[in-house]
């Protein structure tokens, strides 16, 4: 399954991904707090650094995951412009900069199967108010199972589409695609069942 | 219990591959992409408590690193950028449109899950939105409600293909559109009791 984490390896790998997750909510919280342009600057000056330090394809994955914010810059600058109030405008957008990167270098500094444990780790209060975090794990294996599948069966719909008409595709084959995918999903439990099934002590979910 | 995890794994699932799809371009050049019906999807035909689950689990997902968003985005900083109200207010949306459709059986199921996945999708979807939007950018509510009316006939093009998706499926399988197979919730445990 293809992941956000990082392949190139850094010191920060090896850190527990509870304590950069812990670090990240302090961290996105204090920037609501500082109105300093200057200051702002500076957070993202070393967010920026953090990137580049352990080299040139960890900047560059890390700088293509940012691209999705330019939309956002672009109306807080004509908006900005716009009304006046330069200052402010440079505050937020610094801002946003700063708390998407220091977020996005928790993703990717962080193993998939490491952040899996923390959910897990943080989930198992609710597993004494009845919550069975075993089907939620099961659950989560299931997704990553069906996502390709989903897609296989949506490209072979498709594909018929195109062989029978030269109109393009359009929401109809949404249709046969859910059907396809409710009849999968009617299996798996099937299948789930007949493995023995998920744990007995069920309370009815 | 197997049936309901698979089923709300299939629509979890049904929201990342939707992310794949093609954005489509409205008229006047705003992109609009599934993701959003596979949500209202997930309320009309799971219903309230299993859709907000299949939301739910889409959103953990998504904060462990997967890139399950459209365009192959993810990880924590979608949550921060300005359209993590939107994300934070997904099973939320898909709650109350499940909740609509379980509980008004009068119309015909089109209307019925067409006007939840409005209610549900597009209104509660957009006060989580808008209130995401004005605290990542620091705008007022209502400036923020300008910034996204564009998206407004997008969405509501989405409720109307959530609509008849749900009735013709229901059509086709009816057993397999759970906010309408299982009348209450306690019958549905006493069967598992027996």
């Amino acid at each position: 399954m293809i992941c956000l984490t990082c392949p190139v390896n850094t010191r920060a790998h090896s850190w527990p991904a509870g304590a950069k997750l812990f670090a990240l909510c302090v961290f996105t919280l204090a920037l609501f707090y500082i109105q300093s342009v200057a200051i702002h600057i500076g957070i993202l000056a070393v967010t920026a650094a953090l990137y580049a330090l352990p080299g040139k394809v960890f900047l560059k994955s890390g700088l293509s995951q940012l691209r999705i914010l330019w939309p956002f810059v672009l109306v807080i600058g004509v908006w900005h412009t716009f009304t006046g109030e330069y200052y402010e405008g440079t505050v937020i957008t610094l801002r946003l900069l700063s708390a998407v990167a220091a977020a996005n270098l928790v993703t990717m500094t962080s193993r998939l199967s490491e952040m899996i444990e923390v959910v897990r780790i943080l989930s198992s209060p609710l597993r004494r108010l009845g919550l069975q975090s075993q089907s939620m794990e099961i659950a989560f294996a299931l997704v990553i199972r069906m996502i390709p599948v989903l897609v296989q069966k949506g490209q072979i719909i498709a594909e018929s589409w195109r062989v029978r008409t030269r109109r393009r595709l359009g929401w109809r084959i949404l249709l046969p695609f859910a059907l396809v995918a409710l009849d999968d999903a009617e299996h798996v439990a099937e299948a789930l069942k007949a493995r023995g099934g998920l744990s007995t002590t069920s309370k009815g979910n | 219990m197997e049936r309901n995890i698979a089923m709300i794994a299939l629509f979890t699932a049904l929201i990342v591959a939707l992310g794949l799809v093609p954005k489509l371009t409205l008229g006047f050049g705003v992109p609009i992409t599934a993701q959003s019906l596979g949500v209202m999807l997930c309320g009309t035909i799971l219903g309230a408590r299993r859709g907000a689950l299949a939301a739910f689990l889409f959103l953990l997902l998504l904060a462990v690193g997967l890139p399950v968003l459209a365009g192959g985005r993810g990880g924590l900083g979608v949550f921060v950028s300005s359209s993590g109200g939107f994300l934070i207010g997904w099973p939320v949306a898909a709650f109350v449109t499940g909740w609509i459709t379980e509980k008004w059986r009068s119309p015909a199921l089109a209307v019925v899950a067409g006007v939840a996945s409005v209610i549900g999708g597009i209104v509660v979807l957009y006060i989580f939105g808008i209130v995401g939007l004005s605290i990542a950018l620091d705008k007022t509510a209502l400036q923020s409600a300008a910034l996204v009316t564009a998206f407004i006939p997008g969405d509501l093009l989405k409720a109307g293909i959530a609509g008849l998706l749900t009735s013709a499926i229901y059509k086709a399988r009816p057993n397999s559109v759970l906010s309408r197979t299982i009348p209450q919730r306690n019958s549905q445990i006493d069967l598992h009791k027996q």
